[in-house]
């Protein structure tokens, strides 16, 4: 399992993995071939995926972005799965959350301005099947959006 | 600034399932010669499209098997101190996202946590002491799934 040098290392990856390994290794007082064997074991051991670019949805023309949760209907044994597939198909959604709770489901959807907003959600949300509920919270601003974990 | 063309929507296409591919890499896929690749990645970059990268990691192998959002209302009363609240839930470390929002709830936190016990140990000690919390619901993340949106 995770040793302390494992944690400190990943402390410093979560904060930055578009980071140099050499940079890394620094910060992690480590040389940069331990740093990089150890990042390569996490990785063979499916500690850690891969890096993946983050879109600034905003920089691509799209100014709304709205939570979306839904209340499902479990009485219909399928009510998530057919959801969750019909969901998928809506190229806005760009995540999509279950939960155990209050709320069931949770989509982020993006839209170009509100007008774009209102059609999708009238032609493609309001139409996904066995919803019972739905309340938006609309985003105003993202404070701190980060993936590092108290290690 | 030109929003981004059909090109430059394959580029990010690729960057964000694999942050680590290469410019030549990338332009074998999509036809393009190496530099012109190099070139609209930069640009994709210093106009903020590509806002940054992220790891997938198992939090669960790391020792973090609770994942909670949780919608906060802000007291009638500390509407005028939301200031002090967003500094002090920022510097939160179990706390990996803030979202200032609008509709039902004021903030959308999403919290990290090893287990129950230990989410419960944030949510009295740090969530519940920050100033200006009124309502409080959480929801436990079952699954998520981020999708790659209008591209």
């Amino acid at each position: 399992m995770l040793d302390d040098t494992d944690r400190r290392l990943l402390r410093q990856y979560l904060a930055d993995p578009a980071q140099p390994a050499s940079a890394l290794a620094e910060r992690a007082g480590l040389t940069t071939a331990t740093a990089w064997r150890r990042l390569e074991r996490l990785r063979a051991a499916g500690v850690i995926g891969s890096r993946k670019a983050v879109i600034d949805w905003r920089r691509m023309g799209y100014e709304v972005e709205v939570s979306l949760r839904f209340t499902l209907d479990k009485t219909t044994p399928r009510a998530f799965d057919e959801f969750l597939a019909a969901a998928r198909e809506v190229p806005e959604v760009i995540a999509v959350e279950t939960f155990l709770g209050r709320v069931d489901v949770r989509l982020n959807v993006i839209a170009r301005d509100m007008a774009h907003y209102a059609d999708l959600y009238r032609e493609r949300i309001l139409t996904l099947p066995h919803i019972v509920d739905i309340e938006a919270l609309m985003l105003v601003a993202t404070l701190k959006d980060h993936e590092e974990l108290p290690l | 600034m030109n929003l981004p063309d059909d090109i430059d929507r394959a580029i990010l296409r690729l960057l964000t399932e694999d942050a680590a591919l290469s410019a030549g890499e990338i332009g074998r896929r999509i036809g393009l010669s190496q530099p012109a690749t190099w070139r609209r990645i930069a640009r994709l970059r210093e106009t903020g499209v590509i806002a940054g990268e992220r790891v997938v990691v198992d939090r669960e192998r790391l020792g973090f098997g609770v994942t909670v959002f949780l919608g906060i209302k802000l007291a009638t009363h500390a509407r005028h101190s939301a200031r002090d609240f967003e500094r002090a839930v920022t510097a939160i470390p179990e706390v990996q996202v803030v979202q200032h929002v609008l509709g039902l709830f004021d903030y959308r936190l999403r919290v990290v946590a090893r287990d129950i016990a230990d989410f419960e140990r944030v949510l009295r000690r740090r969530i519940m002491a920050l100033p200006g919390v009124g309502n409080i619901e959480a929801n436990v993340l079952l699954s998520e799934e981020r999708r790659p949106g209008p591209l």
